[in-house]
């Protein structure tokens, strides 16, 4: 019996001891010049910049990843924080970031010469780093090219009726493009549309941008609305080579203006413990070279004016961005999600 | 069950007993503290959007959660009693197998099978894959297959995993109704069914009542399902108007709703386990003559108890298995290590202080009485609250002290502390703790009921304190029950995924945050080692619970870990 309970101690020390070094596993690396990064992005998608990042620099990136929560993280952490920078998939995010007082207004050459001053906010507290078209798709089969819907209003359109798939209606994607229509035509206006779209959907919105292209696919929806990167995405897996295969791209404009646009972007936190190394990295992705390799590997649209597009983006055809100010989708962005769920839009 | 009651010497009095419960006290409160940051949050919110919340997303997102946990209620009490009856009181081939292999699905997360299900159920997918081919279909809109991903696929899925505790616990019934009342119901010229129905069923009723109660506060808690299912229940608002509306008053007003309908349950299930002791009014045990089942009865027993087994069990297992197999070379790597490193550290620490606690809390609650007993039942709501509201309410108060302790010491000594406690695995482990103390305080609290207080007394009057008491005596006659214990909060640690989501350290993944990050990408195939390793971790407490049940036979003496699986089954993080 006595044996027994020295063994129980015996392990509960140990587990204990285990988790200490862990903590200091985690202590140690906010402080031994790294950068430390909170990453709304999936870290696939940006570990390459990162490795790219550490082999020219020899500095470690260290990624937390989570699809929610980071800014509310954040602003609890206040000025003890260690995180450096924060990346967001959307101009809201980034917005949330600023709003909460948690960002750190940095300006240097490199950084305010690469991004165009639209892609970036005035004083500096966040940069935009690729740019997103939020598109159509169209089935191949179903859908011919002349019948393609041209505006974004035009899905409202009962002649849609029970053809439309998209994810759910307060995702940040879904959010920036109502919000967008709140900033073109008013509230009242946007709500009428919101609820037009609702009606022509043909199921319970569901699943992410490429699941509604999958949807297509298998005949359960003719047009959805999804991100333009998702379908280079999808055309390199083995799997949704096919779901890619049944639909076309389409561009259409809102307000009559242009393409409904997002971007991704980072901004520098204030309470950054390895603040050098973080301008470092922010100044190293918005070079040449990682930005031809968000073209490349992610699919999306360069910032930096003059890096080309990859072979596919320019497949697809031509993009004309909205030119709708980013700062007004954001500042229309808390409307959004009420009208969201006013027309009960998930329902 | 039939002893005279006497009640444990009160140590209120002495100083160590005193001491005993100030720490009980701090322990309780500072268990409680993440509650309580969410109810300062929910009334004093910086921007109130109550008006808005309570009238577009409460009502609907209530009565989806409601009907979900209607639907999961009678899903979970028709699967649980029938299987319970028959495994009670049938013979029928394989029923010594039935008896535990019942319990199977609750070492599946409820969120894997959601994911394994719609793998297997949607267009893409073998079943309708077969059907096309078959009939020639091509597309969906050729013919009319039921959506898995929806509230009826929720009901499905959850009243599949989650059957067994009503099964536990109507057995446990079953097995204590005295022979005697079925044998009058019998000789009254009553049949087997209708002894079911007017006798055995009313008798039971309590303990359907608790499992049930058990069943919909999981549905209550889970994310992982209702988020892949699209269906939108409260967690979804919380996690929307949170994490997507950055308003954290909004969400944690939210939290204090579902509060509300957790309360409801407790009470529901405190009604229930009151109604139990007038039970057993006759202590005269026999064995039950079992009803022998032939021809088609006997078959349809079979598929009554297998069916179950098969949805809730073989099946995601199977699918997770043949996915681990195929793609074991892309999984079997040094980030599966490390995953693993992870899930079991935290889940061991966390064990280890949940249990350490609860016998703190219980032994507190046997010196002292009434008080202790309602600031011990505070620090056991995190039970019942969902992980995803803990995380708010583990993260805000944390970061508040570390600022605190952080701004004192640059004040005094100019040295900055930095972060003690957010973003580190103590946050983690105290969330996981908090969620999972009353899992454990509930196996020790049984099974310390069980030791007599003379046994106390003649302790304490040949000269050892409350201390010594409990380290000499106490411990060593329940260490069954605080293994079983510990291995329970272990398992739901691991399986725990939206609270481990949002506090965890830089480059830290855990098993159930790989699967989920993976499966919401469409990539289950690739996580289905690791989620497979969760299902694999979750067959020891069945384990330790099938155990209990054979060794708690009617009239048989009730081993102390029976008592574990009776008081308190094991929760399930939610998804």
């Amino acid at each position: 019996m006595r044996t027994r309970s020295y063994l129980l101690a015996a392990a509960g020390l140990a587990a204990l001891v285990l988790g200490a070094g862990a903590i200091a596993d985690e202590q140690a690396s906010v402080n031994s010049g790294e950068v430390n990064v909170y990453s709304y992005r999936q870290p696939f998608l940006i570990q390459p910049m990162f490795d790219a990042f550490t082999r020219e620099t020899g500095v470690k990136v260290n990624v937390v990843f989570a699809k929610k929560g980071l800014v509310e993280r954040l602003k609890q952490e206040g000025r003890n924080s260690p995180a450096d920078l924060i990346f967001t998939v959307d101009i809201g995010r980034l917005n949330d970031a600023y709003e909460g007082g948690v960002t750190e207004a940095i300006e240097t050459e490199q950084l305010t010469d690469a991004i165009p001053a639209a892609f970036r906010q005035d004083e500096g507290h966040w940069y935009g780093l690729t740019q997103r078209a939020r598109i159509v798709y169209a089935s191949k089969e179903r859908v011919p090219p002349e019948e393609a819907p041209k505006t974004y209003e035009e899905l409202a359109d009962p002649k849609w009726a029970g053809r439309i798939c998209t994810r759910a209606g307060n995702h940040v994607y879904q959010v920036a493009l109502t919000a967008a229509m709140i900033a073109h035509h008013g509230n009242a206006k946007a709500e009428e549309w919101l609820r037009g779209l609702k009606s022509n959907l043909a199921r319970k919105p569901q699943g992410n941008d490429r699941a509604q292209v999958k949807a297509i696919n298998e005949g359960e929806c003719d047009i959805s609305l999804g991100n333009n990167y998702y379908f280079g995405q999808m055309l390199e897996n083995e799997e949704q080579f096919a779901w890619a295969q049944s639909v076309y791209p389409v561009f259409p404009s809102i307000g009559g203006r242009g393409t409904h646009v997002n971007i991704s972007g980072m901004a520098l936190t204030k309470a950054s413990p390895n603040r050098d190394n973080a301008v470092k990295l922010m100044e190293f992705l918005t070079g040449d070279l990682a930005q031809q390799m968000y073209s490349e590997q992610n699919f999306e649209y360069p910032i930096v004016a003059g890096v080309p597009q990859a072979g596919l983006l320019r497949s697809m055809g031509d993009m004309h961005p909205d030119d709708l100010s980013l700062d007004r989708v954001a500042a229309n962005r808390a409307d959004a999600f009420k009208l969201v769920d006013k027309v009960g839009y998930n329902d | 069950m039939t002893d005279i009651v006497i009640s444990p010497p009160s140590h209120a009095r002495s100083s160590s007993g005193r001491a005993w419960i100030l720490g009980g006290l701090l322990v309780a409160a500072i268990v409680a503290a993440p509650i309580g940051a969410i109810a300062w949050i929910a009334l004093f919110p910086t921007e109130n959007i109550w008006p808005h919340l309570a009238s577009t997303v409460l009502p609907r997102h209530s009565w989806n959660t409601l009907l979900l946990m209607i639907g999961n209620g009678i899903g979970v009490f028709l699967i649980g009693t029938a299987t319970a009856w028959l495994v009670s009181t049938c013979d029928f081939a394989g029923r010594r197998i039935f008896e535990w292999a019942l319990l199977l699905p609750l070492a599946v997360p409820a969120y894997i099978v959601a994911f394994v299900y719609t793998d297997i159920l949607e267009f893409a997918g073998p079943v309708q894959g077969l059907l096309r081919d078959l009939f020639g279909w091509q597309t969906s809109r050729d013919y009319r297959f039921p959506e898995i991903r929806s509230m009826g696929g929720a009901i499905f899925v959850m009243s599949f995993v989650l059957y067994p505790y009503v099964y536990l616990l109507t057995r446990a019934a079953f097995h204590e109704q005295s022979v005697s009342v079925l044998e009058v119901s019998r000789t009254l010229g009553r049949g087997p069914w209708q002894t079911f129905f007017t006798v055995a069923l009313p008798l039971a009723r309590p303990a359907i009542v608790v499992g049930i109660a058990l069943a919909m506060m999981e549905t209550l808690a889970d994310f992982g399902t209702v988020d892949y299912f699209a269906v939108n229940t409260l967690t979804v608002a919380v996690f929307n108007v949170w994490l997507g509306m950055g308003n954290a008053g909004g969400a944690a007003q939210i939290a204090l709703v579902m509060l509300g309908f957790v309360i409801l349950l407790i009470s529901l299930e405190r009604i229930g386990r009151r109604g139990r002791q007038y039970h057993h009014t006759s202590s005269r045990y026999q064995v039950q003559p079992r009803y022998t089942l032939r021809g088609h009865r006997h078959l349809a027993a079979i598929l009554v108890c297998g069916l179950p087994i098969v949805v809730g069990f073989l099946i995601p297992a199977g699918v997770l298995a043949r996915h681990a197999i195929v793609f074991f070379d892309d999984s079997w790597n040094l980030a599966f290590f490390a995953f693993a490193r992870n899930s079991l550290t935290l889940s061991a620490t966390a064990a280890l202080v949940a249990v350490a606690i609860a016998v703190f809390l219980a032994y507190g609650r046997r010196l002292s009485g009434k008080g202790f007993s309602a600031l011990s039942r505070v620090a056991l709501l995190g039970y019942a609250v969902p992980g995803a509201v803990l995380a708010v309410g583990v993260l805000i108060p944390f970061a508040r002290l570390d600022n605190a302790i952080d701004s004192l010491s640059r004040e005094l000594f100019g040295i900055s502390t930095g972060l003690i406690l957010s973003g580190t695995i103590f946050a983690l482990v105290f969330a996981y703790v908090v969620r999972f103390l009353a899992v454990g305080f509930g196996a020790v609290e049984a099974s310390l009921g069980k030791i007599r207080p003379t046994m106390d007394m003649a302790a304490r009057s040949l000269g050892a304190g409350p201390g010594r008491t409990l380290w000499r005596i106490h411990l060593p006659l329940v260490r069954g029950s605080l293994v079983a214990a510990a291995t329970i909060v272990f398992v739901d640690s691991m399986k725990e995924l939206p609270a481990t989501l949002i506090l965890r350290p830089f480059n830290f993944e855990t098993l159930a945050t790989h699967v989920y990050q993976l499966a919401s990408d469409e990539l289950l195939e690739q996580s289905a080692l690791s989620a497979l390793s969760i299902v694999v971790a979750g067959i020891l407490p069945v384990i330790i619970l099938s155990r209990a049940i054979r060794n708690a036979g009617p009239g048989s003496r009730v081993g102390v870990i029976a008592d574990v699986g009776a008081a308190q089954p094991p929760s399930r993080a939610p998804g």
